[in-house]
């Protein structure tokens, strides 16, 4: 029974159980909105976490390949006669290219200088959307066709709560693959201890590179799902301050907990929807409770809980 | 045929030379001991030969094959594998996992495979588990497998760092002063552990402060000072040697001189 309980795997089914359910709880379109877009941010912040609670690399440029994602489904189908369904993996593919090229220089930093060299990868991308008005609509952004699949038009919140429920629990189970195979023991490792890892025949470069692409690539396909469930998508997508989110998703939900990047993303998508009563005050409040969270609960939401539990039961 | 050879070793840092002209060779299932006083350059010896730094001058050979600048991970997949003087754990992983890290250069890596978790994964998962538990087994903390390493005893993290070290089946393993910070009962388990290594064939190249442990276990020493060779030889012609005695042992015997 113990055994279950400490199983990454077990985490994944009661992730499919409370997708699978859920809609039985939420009862109006409004809830369902918001749980589709829970999944949505944490389909990426499962892959930033991946990248930085695993590898131990921070990225502050996320939001690009979110934006490459949310743009691949609007410019396909609008500019190159690419259909949704195509642009959707083609976005993806894209990103993680870019991210493999990029990430090969930039990967060599530590710290505070991959922080900023990131950041500077995010708002390149995002200039380019703002930028080049002819394919993307510049600032105003662009209206989004909606997604075919084999006949199936996706529209509609009951649609995309399924498509983005069962992606995120099928990109959590190849998260929890991941950790528990030798490539995520290698990304546990280099975050650790680099020179450890290098000694015991770990291509450290390798690793943090397949930890980025890895990352970009879900963060692509949130960005698709995101822009599609829209129907509109702006430069904003891409923006410094989504980038910003991401990250505060992952270390307030915990870094290195799967299910530490979907509390993570949770509260920060439903917390401002309660926080409305508190109309002007809003974000004063909201900034309150990730200071309180984070003062108090100092390694994430998540792991700080489980810390206390395991002490209350030992 | 040497396992391990270093010729003319020379390194710099920002104009201090800690490395001059250094050369020795290994041989097969020996223990060779690298001894010196503090900044002697042992460690910084270390970090060449294990591809962290890079020598100005001179070649390293591991096998007969030249390595010399290649990196680190490189040099592990040609088997020299090594543990460190400040411990280089992974802390936040199981003592289990921590060897199954060392296990990486003898499993599949294709990330691909890693990603569906196919069944050859986890049969995989299992013999490199079944491998960690074995060794560590051998080197006596079986018992605290499961444990995270950030909350394991020194004594065991040293023993952890050694068979983290032989996951990868090196064929020289160096020793950066595997009973740093031991007590004598701690010490005299790690020597026998040492000589359990060389016995399987492995060369050890051993850097270590305990003189005791060092002349018992040894087949040769070499001694540095101030990043050059000044000595080498067996356990008895390094204890006779009049400039190894001036240089470092000279030391303590004039520290004692001075006590009586």
């Amino acid at each position: 029974m113990n055994r279950l309980a400490a199983s990454p795997y077990t985490v994944v089914l009661a992730m499919a159980v409370v997708v699978a359910l859920l809609p039985l709880a939420l009862h109006s379109t409004f809830y369902l909105r918001v749980a589709t877009l829970v999944f949505i941010f944490s389909l990426v912040v499962v892959g930033l976490n991946l990248l930085m609670g695993f590898a131990g690399q921070v990225s502050l440029g996320h939001a690009g390949f979110f934006g490459i994602g949310a743009y691949a489904v609007a410019v396909g189908p609008a500019s190159l006669g690419v259909p949704s369904w195509l642009a959707l993996p083609a976005g993806a593919v894209l990103a993680g290219i870019l991210a493999f090229v990029v990430g090969r220089p930039v990967l060599r930093l530590r710290g505070h200088y991959l922080a900023v060299a990131t950041m500077g990868l995010g708002l390149l991308v995002a200039m380019v959307f703002n930028n080049e008005a002819a394919w993307t609509g510049g600032p105003d952004g662009m209206l989004v066709p909606h997604l075919s699949l084999f006949g199936w038009r996706v529209h509609g919140p009951l649609s995309w709560y399924w498509v983005s429920g069962v992606s995120l629990v099928i990109a959590a189970w190849i998260a929890v693959n991941v950790i528990a195979s030798p490539t995520g023991r290698a990304l546990r490792a280099i975050h650790d201890s680099e020179v450890a890892a290098r000694v015991l025949g770990v291509d450290v470069a390798r690793y943090k590179l397949i930890a980025f692409v890895l990352s970009a690539v879900y963060a692509a396909i949130a960005g698709s799902y995101y822009s599609l469930f829209d129907g509109l998508v702006t430069p904003e997508a891409a923006g410094f301050l989504r980038s910003i989110e991401f990250v505060t998703m992952a270390v307030l939900g915990g870094l290195g907990s799967i299910v530490g990047s979907i509390v993570g993303a949770t509260v920060l998508v439903v917390l401002p929807q309660l926080l409305t009563v508190f109309q002007d005050y809003e974000h004063i409040v909201l900034g309150l409770v990730m200071i309180v969270v984070m003062v108090f609960l100092p390694a994430g939401i998540v792991p700080s809980l489980a810390g206390v539990l395991r002490r209350k039961s030992s | 045929m040497s396992m391990l050879t270093a010729q003319g070793i020379s390194i710099g840092f920002g104009g201090v030379r800690a490395l001059s002209d250094v050369t020795f060779e290994v041989e097969k299932a020996e223990i060779f001991a690298i001894i010196g006083p503090n900044g002697a350059g042992k460690t910084t010896l270390f970090n060449v030969i294990s591809g962290l730094y890079d020598a100005q001058q001179g070649r390293v050979t591991l096998k007969g094959e030249d390595v010399t600048r290649l990196p680190a991970h490189a040099l592990a997949r040609r088997g020299l594998s090594r543990t460190f003087q400040n411990l280089q754990i992974f802390f936040r992983m199981t003592a289990a996992e921590n060897v199954m890290v060392g296990r990486h250069l003898h499993e599949r890596r294709n990330v691909i495979i890693h990603l569906f978790t196919l069944p050859s994964v986890l049969r995989q998962n299992r013999e490199t588990r079944a491998k960690a538990d074995e060794l560590l087994r051998f080197v006596g903390i079986a018992e605290l497998a499961d444990r995270p390493a950030g909350t394991l005893p020194y004594g065991a993290l040293r023993r952890l760092e050694i068979a983290r070290a032989l996951a990868s089946e090196p064929e020289v393993l160096l020793l950066d002063e595997p009973a740093a910070g031991c007590n004598p009962v701690e010490t005299a388990e790690i020597d026998e552990l040492i000589q359990k290594i060389a016995a399987t064939g492995v060369a050890v190249v051993l850097v270590e402060h305990d003189m005791k442990l060092v002349m018992k276990i040894s087949r040769r020493i070499h001694v540095l000072d101030g990043g050059r060779s000044i000595a080498e030889g067996t356990a008895d012609e390094i204890r006779s040697n009049p400039q190894v005695i001036a240089a470092y042992l000279g030391r303590h015997g004039q520290q004692e001189v001075a006590r009586a």
